[in-house]
């Protein structure tokens, strides 16, 4: 007995020895290192600058003047409201269909005929990028041989969500890097010339990254052309009532569509129009034909994110559904989602102003032609110090989801980084939601030096001549 | 069909604009060959809409409904006043009331005062939260922890961090097979599924006994091809309420190393089984001391009543720190085509309790609460059914079996009785969660079990 019992300790103190030293097989050898986040990067570097009047304009989330997140008043209120002895699952489940509602009024129109006759199948979904992947994967389920046509460019991670929901990807022409504008013949080129009933993409507004929106005669083309090739449209709607400050002016696109007769898919995000971007609300949207197909789509759309995450996240919903469905509180969070869109486009304009007082010889126009848009990739994230700084380096507040589409270049960018330890993304996007006269001052200061240095004209500036 | 509607949608569609310019106003509708035009006014322009053509989704059924939550639907729209809902599992009360831990209460009004703000969290979640739920699942001294051995990603629930782990796999070793327990959670077949991981399953429930199948479940898995990932139920299995024993749980780890397999925990009753953090982590601890990689999913659904908040991680169990930062970087990189990055409410508010130490003795002393308020109402059925039941059946099953559910052994057949007859709502499977039983209805409920097991067939 004694024996068994020597046996057996010495046994499995060997077995696990042996184990221990034997686990380092490693079952995830084959893991490489994902490829770092471009944004993420710079972001990394900014925060290990020591410098102490760097900047940064790659990500984009939104400020106030202290250079903190900026959360509608409107959610403090909401907030407290919230009794939590609502949230079983019956109520969970009513207070879905309530926020998916008021989610399809808000896209389609409180009157829209869409709305009235319940032509549509509506899920709560984990904002912008869950509602994406859940069509996504819906799209796959029953058109397992389509593609998806993205805009180049578009918000990257557009390619990844189709990439893993294993449809493949092509793109349309959407941005002329000359006119840095729209490209808009040679998008309805691509249009016509893709197979009859291919399934598109598009931004209703505020174009993620370049900022350039269609105008509503060009939606109407489109809206035509899409007709006549039988292509279905899907609009990725993340940026409504911010583009413009106004909510119906930003779904226009999408309501010419409806109107045209098209059952279109929409995903709508909450993350910027309501600051709740922690908070992962969104709402996917499918029209149909009726309300008997609606229960159908529905259905398979809840089965598709039953098997991801079962159910959305309550606190979100609970917060937006308060917010829309009462009058008072909707009204005042219209009133400071315009405050916010004409900051942005105050500080826009001002760039503008700046950059051409200083006569650069580079033209600026593109900065104010282009929409107050949303190339919301990441956060700018710039401390405001108008108050203490003149003609330096200046921190300013940022938290653009409004990008700007700069026309620099990686070198000039990487030229910024070095020298004035401006922080953007690779590609020359730069968010700025705040952007200070100074700091304007400052920044285009930053830009034409690099001209001067790189390509284009001198820049004549005193002021940038005194650093 | 609806090339010859879209003709004629073209035909009266100008070439200039894409509507009609028509100037007066029409309503009405107008049928052409089977499809439904309709006019309607918009802006002062006509503009037509074309009803039917453009749908896709004709061939598009309806998705059979969710056999759980079917339950609570039909429940619903019961009017008899003695009904009994033993379908999902979800905490109630005594009074069969949902349940909002004081401590969550304690820990939103925390974060009520100090305004946290409602930025994007990272890919891989709230690091403080991360922190916290390796630390409860594997102990704070844990050297697995200590050596950062451990990637932990912040999911959306159990189900959200399964999906991660699925993710993982058919993107690593694509091919590698799941095996899952028969029975096993309805949602597990799902998410692989959608995930396109293949799966099978190995045997666990002996209806004979109604307890484990314990040499069955050796034979498969041993019997599954080398590198096989093994879903286990860490604590509370779900559907059947057994667990393996201390030893027998040695012996599973024992096969799985000797198979070169992989083990994959689903933890959603830490606490909630026994009443007690630790013991209820036992089997995943004992598998990582044996050095093991291990993959666990999380989730704070039951232990912290957040359903709703849908909070919980999937955490990888890997050999050497560098290992598990590299895997880390691929969870996050599949995060983000799925929602980017998880909600913060649910985070903050187990970061609050684990974190504050004052709440998390709260949290433990509430959560013993409602464990032990399920043994009792275990306690309570069983002796409600041995009293009443003169046939000498062994229930004493009711007993062994832990966490909120229950296999009753019944079939369908008797399932279905105890629904329409007895008002009793419960799975098809024979399932019944004691979550949703009071000590008022034991006496009840007993009546049902012992009729429908004796008199239907």
């Amino acid at each position: 007995m004694i024996m068994v019992v020597m046996w057996r300790y010495f046994n499995g103190r060997t077995a696990r020895r042996f184990v221990s030293t034997c686990s380092g097989h490693g079952w995830w050898d084959k893991v490489r290192v994902a490829p770092k986040n471009p944004i993420v990067s710079v972001n990394e570097s900014f925060l290990a600058d020591p410098f102490p009047h760097k900047v940064n304009l790659a990500m984009g989330t939104y400020r106030d003047d202290n250079g903190k997140p900026f959360t509608p008043q409107c959610f403090g209120d909401a907030e407290a409201k919230i009794n939590r002895y609502t949230l079983e699952e019956t109520n969970s489940s009513e207070v879905s269909s309530k926020f998916v509602m008021e989610s399809v009024k808000l896209a389609y129109g409180n009157d829209s005929f869409v709305v009235r006759e319940g032509l549509y199948a509506g899920v709560p979904a984990l904002s912008g990028t869950g509602a994406c992947r859940l069509f996504a994967e819906f799209q796959r389920n029953f058109y397992p041989d389509s593609l998806i046509h993205l805009p180049d460019p578009t918000w990257p991670n557009h390619h990844n969500i189709w990439r893993q929901a294993q449809i493949p990807v092509k793109t349309f022409h959407y941005y002329d890097p000359d006119t840095k504008g729209l490209d808009f013949d040679a998008l309805i080129n691509d249009i016509k010339n893709a197979p009859d009933s291919s399934i598109f993409l598009l931004h209703p507004c505020a174009h993620n990254p370049t900022g350039v929106d269609s105008t509503e005669e060009q939606w109407r083309e489109i809206s035509y052309q899409f007709k006549v090739k039988n292509h279905f449209p899907f609009f990725d709607m993340a940026y409504q009532g911010f583009s413009s400050g106004d909510l119906d002016k930003d779904a226009a696109a999408l309501r010419i569509f409806v109107e045209d007769g098209h059952l279109v898919g929409c995903a709508q995000s909450f993350a910027k129009n309501m600051g709740l971007f922690g908070h992962k609300v969104g709402c996917l949207s499918v029209l149909t034909r009726d309300i008997k197909q609606a229960a159908a789509v529905k259905s398979q759309l809840q089965h598709i994110a039953h098997s991801m995450y079962s159910s959305p996240p309550i606190h979100g919903i609970l917060l937006v559904t308060m917010i829309l469905s009462d009058p008072n509180m909707k009204e005042q969070w219209k009133k400071e989602m315009k405050i916010m869109a004409n900051r942005i486009r105050a500080m826009r304009t001002t760039l503008h102003r700046n950059l051409e007082d200083l006569d650069s010889s580079f033209n600026w126009e593109h900065i104010t032609n282009q929409v107050f848009g949303v190339v919301i990739l990441h956060i700018c994230c710039f401390t405001f110090c108008l108050r203490k700084q003149i003609m330096t380096l200046v921190h300013v507040p940022n938290s653009g989801w409004h990008v700007l589409f700069s026309g620099l270049a990686p070198d000039q960018v990487r030229h910024l980084e070095k020298l004035f330890h401006i922080y953007m993304s690779p590609d020359g996007r730069i968010r700025y939601a705040y952007v200070e006269k100074i700091g304007n001052q400052f920044f285009s200061h930053g830009r034409c030096d690099t001209k001067q240095c790189k390509l284009f004209g001198k820049c004549n500036s005193s002021s940038y001549k005194n650093q | 069909m609806a090339s010859a509607v879209l003709s004629i949608a073209t035909q009266c569609v100008s070439p200039n604009a894409s509507s009609l310019s028509i100037n007066e106003t029409h309503k009405g509708k107008a049928k052409l060959g089977g499809s439904t035009l309709r006019f309607s006014k918009s802006s002062g322009r006509i503009s037509m809409t074309v009803a039917v053509n453009v749908s896709r989704f004709e061939g598009i059924p309806m998705a059979p409904p969710d056999p759980i939550l079917g339950v609570s639907e039909a429940f619903r729209a019961d009017t008899n006043d003695v009904k009994l809902n033993l379908g999902v599992g979800a905490y109630r009360t005594e009074e069969l009331q949902p349940y909002v831990l004081n401590v969550v209460k304690k820990a939103e009004n925390l974060m009520l005062e100090r305004g946290d703000n409602k930025e994007y969290l990272p890919i891989e979640g709230l690091a403080a939260f991360n922190k916290a739920t390796a630390e409860l699942l594997l102990g704070a001294d844990n050297p697995a922890i200590k050596e950062q051995r451990v990637a932990t990603v912040q999911g959306l629930s159990g189900t959200g961090s399964l999906r991660l782990g699925a993710a993982l796999i058919e993107r690593y070793f694509p091919g590698s097979k799941v095996l899952i327990s028969a029975p096993t959670w309805g949602n597990h077949k799902n998410i692989f599924n959608d995930a396109r991981v293949p799966w099978s399953e190995y045997r666990y429930y002996d209806p004979r006994t109604v307890g484990l199948d314990f040499e069955g479940m050796i034979e498969d898995i041993k019997a599954a091809p080398e590198g096989t990932f093994v879903l286990l139920h860490g604590c509370a299995h779900n559907p059947t309420g057994i667990d393996p024993t201390p030893e027998q749980w040695e012996k599973i780890a024992d096969v799985i190393q000797q198979k070169n397999h992989i083990p994959f925990f689903d933890v959603a009753y830490q606490g909630f089984a026994s009443g007690s953090l630790d013991e209820d982590a036992a089997s995943v601890r004992l598998f990582v001391a044996r050095g093991m990689e291990v993959l666990v999913a999380q989730s704070y659904s039951k232990n912290l009543g957040l359903y709703a908040e849908r909070i919980g991680a999937m955490n990888v169990i890997s050999s050497s720190s560098e290992s598990a930062t590299r895997v880390k970087s691929q969870l996050k990189r599949l995060a983000r085509p799925m929602y980017s990055n998880p909600p913060v409410h649910g985070a903050r508010i187990v970061a609050n309790v684990v974190g504050t130490p004052v709440l998390f003795d709260e949290w433990k002393a509430e959560m013993e609460m409602m464990a032990g308020r399920i043994k009792n109402v275990r306690q309570k059925l069983y002796d409600s059914i041995s009293s009443k039941d003169k046939s000498g059946k062994d229930w004493s099953f009711i007993l062994k079996q832990i966490g909120m559910f229950s296999y009753t052994g019944l079939n369908k057949n008797q399932s279905d009785n105890m629904t329409n007859k007895w008002h009793v709502y419960m799975t098809k499977d024979g399932r019944i969660s004691l979550a949703g039983l009071s000590l008022a209805k034991c006496e009840y409920l007993a009546d049902a079990i012992i009729d429908s097991y004796h008199n239907v067939s």
